[in-house]
């Protein structure tokens, strides 16, 4: 670690070096804070405002500090009917494609890391290539799509919740198929080998073997699909406007901007609220956390 | 197919017909479990690329083909042309910072005990996790026209007041300056992430022969996480140039449409203004630059695959 200090100089006598050190360590320790100030900014402002009356909002006092804090605004949230309806779509279509996700990735990635069939090595890559197709170049010949599917069904997808958790997969799904080929590329063959000698299923062999040992993987990408479920915002924006459709993130910048009367005490609490299921999993589980962040680089 | 009927159990005692079955066997259950992936993505991911193409050819209300008319359209219009320039300096601006100030937060992180590294790595990647919607919001507040945290600051300096979202200027300053504070973040862990797989010997011989910081920095650490840095800003650059969120909720591509890039101009089209077609040839114009990754990419694989 301490060999690569941040001081220049080629071969100083020894003492000068130790005290080099020294003096990189406290500057690194001054630039981190300052990067760590620039990074926080934002939610610590959050966070402030949230404690605020509209009055004390748009009063001229600092805005950096609260002088009456109180909680009316979360007690305003939390027992508004409007917002525990994006809570709760939001939580559903989370969870439903955190399971559609697993089953459909742990499934494919089984089968393109291990048992491989024609065309399996082609797919692989072929997953890779689809993560790359962003939601934005997707949601226009969506939108169009499901509308063709209401005239020849009859049922109404566009401004329904729940037609999300059909969406939502797509940007999942590649990705976690990725990380879990990764991992489950990594288990050794004579594991999986021995069992099928003596006679077990591949699904045996996946249940009993490949999940717990590949548990890790099966974690960091759960926490991946949750994250990014709940933070979509482009597609619940283009296919849901009536407010008992909404999730929370667009629910909470549609909804509570109201023309020009700004309740910016309110706002800042909504997103602080919609912040925080992805805070707290990323306070509990961090090492899973970046580890699936990093897996798509190292394993790819 | 080969390996496949290795791998299979008690090959040489087993009659070779009954082999093959297995394999056989092996190789359709393989498919079966791969299936469900195979429909997500041939519907609702190349199926509706492919769509895009078509819907770009048609009229307003989509009843007649118009060819390249759409095309031609966009190609008259100056705002068009100032979203490609847009989308264009937002990107590459945007994944230069984010590039340079992980980089050399990974540096600062990597330099203190170790002990202490787990913690500020905790503190420094919160940007990333919130999300982008939501985070933005608070940029959207602390850039608010007539009570902006920031120019109360400025003006208890004696600056004037700065029009953060109100001028074009400061308002394509003001997205990308969101848009670093986002993805810097993911920069940072990779480049940690990089910089811990260096075996450690390498700075120690390099030291020893009088090596010195920009040395061992540029015949050592570069080099090491040559790949890593690649890949991560391959990954930001396409994220970053079809970003939605962040422009939309600070700016929604105002003042005047001077800050749209293509994902907001192509929802204001399409979905906003109801003209699906014209949406779709602006969210084409997008594929250009998938394109070029992917070949990058398959490049990189095949790399891989002859080294074995």
């Amino acid at each position: 670690m301490s060999t690569a200090t941040a001081t220049p100089g080629a071969a100083p006598p020894r003492g000068s070096m130790k005290q080099n050190r020294r003096w990189a360590l406290i500057w690194s320790y001054v630039f981190l804070s300052i990067f760590a100030a620039f990074f926080l900014l934002p939610p610590i402002y959050m966070f402030i405002t949230s404690l605020k009356t509209s009055a004390e909002v748009s009063a001229a006092t600092t805005p950096w500090w609260v002088h009456n804090p109180t909680l009316d605004n979360y007690k305003a949230l939390l027992t508004s009917r409007e917002f525990m309806i994006f809570f709760r779509n939001s939580v559903v279509v989370s969870t439903c494609v955190v399971i559609i996700t697993m089953l459909i990735s742990i499934l494919a990635a089984f089968s393109l890391a291990r048992m491989k069939f024609w065309g399996s090595a082609t797919l692989a890559t072929g997953v890779f290539l689809t993560y790359l197709v962003p939601d934005t170049l997707l949601f226009i010949p969506l939108f169009k799509i499901f509308a063709w599917l209401h005239e020849v069904t009859d049922i109404q997808f566009i401004n329904r919740w729940w037609m999300l958790i059909i969406l939502y997969p797509t940007l999942t799904v590649p990705f976690c198929t990725w990380i879990m080929i990764g991992y489950f590329a990594s288990i050794p063959k004579e594991l999986d080998e021995a069992a099928i000698m003596d006679g077990a299923s591949y699904m045996q062999v996946l249940t009993r073997i490949f999940i717990p040992v590949a548990l890790p993987g099966i974690i960091a990408a759960t926490i991946f699909a949750f994250t990014v479920s709940w933070a979509q915002f482009l597609y619940p924006l283009a296919f849901t406007t009536s407010t008992d459709q909404l999730l929370l993130p667009v629910g909470i910048v549609t909804t509570l901007i109201k023309g020009d009367v700004f309740n910016w005490g309110q706002i800042m609490t909504g997103a602080l609220l919609g912040a925080l299921p992805p805070l707290v999993i990323y306070a509990f589980l961090m090492d899973y956390y970046i580890a699936g962040l990093t897996a798509g680089a190292t394993k790819g | 197919m080969a390996s496949n009927a290795a791998t299979a159990p008690d090959g040489a005692t087993r009659p070779r017909s009954s082999l093959r079955k297995a394999a056989q066997r092996r190789s359709t259950i393989a498919f079966l479990m791969a299936l469900p992936l195979i429909l997500l993505i041939a519907a609702l991911v190349v199926y509706p690329a492919g769509y895009a193409i078509h819907l770009s050819t048609l009229n307003k209300s989509m009843e007649e083909f118009v060819g390249f008319e759409n095309f031609e359209y966009l190609f008259e219009r100056e705002t068009f042309w100032m979203v490609v320039w847009q989308s264009s300096i937002f990107a590459i601006t945007a994944v230069v910072f984010k590039a340079l100030i992980g980089f050399v937060v990974a540096h600062l992180v990597h330099n203190i005990p170790l002990k202490g590294q787990r913690k500020w790595r905790g503190m420094l990647l919160v940007p990333w996790v919130i999300p982008p919607a939501m985070s933005t919001l608070a940029w959207l507040w602390l850039f608010d026209s007539s009570y902006s945290a920031f120019n109360w600051i400025i003006e208890g300096l004696g600056g004037p007041r700065v029009p953060w979202l109100g001028e074009t200027g400061w308002a394509r300053f003001s997205v990308i300056l969101v848009n670093v504070w986002y993805g810097a973040p993911f920069f940072m862990i990779m480049y940690l992430a990089a910089l811990k797989s260096v075996p450690e010997q390498l700075y120690e011989a390099a030291e020893i022969d009088g090596a010195g910081w920009w040395q061992r920095m540029w015949f050592i650490t570069l080099p090491m996480m040559r790949n890593i840095i690649a890949i991560t800003v391959l990954f930001s650059t396409i994220v970053t140039f079809a970003n939605f969120d962040i422009v939309r909720v600070l700016t929604a591509g105002g003042p005047i449409d001077t800050t749209h890039v293509f994902a907001t101009y192509a929802f204001k089209l399409g979905i906003e203004s109801s003209d699906i077609p014209l949406g779709a040839a602006v969210s084409l114009f997008m594929f250009p630059l998938l394109a070029l990754a992917a070949i990058f990419i398959l490049r990189d694989v095949n790399k891989r695959g002859n080294q074995g």
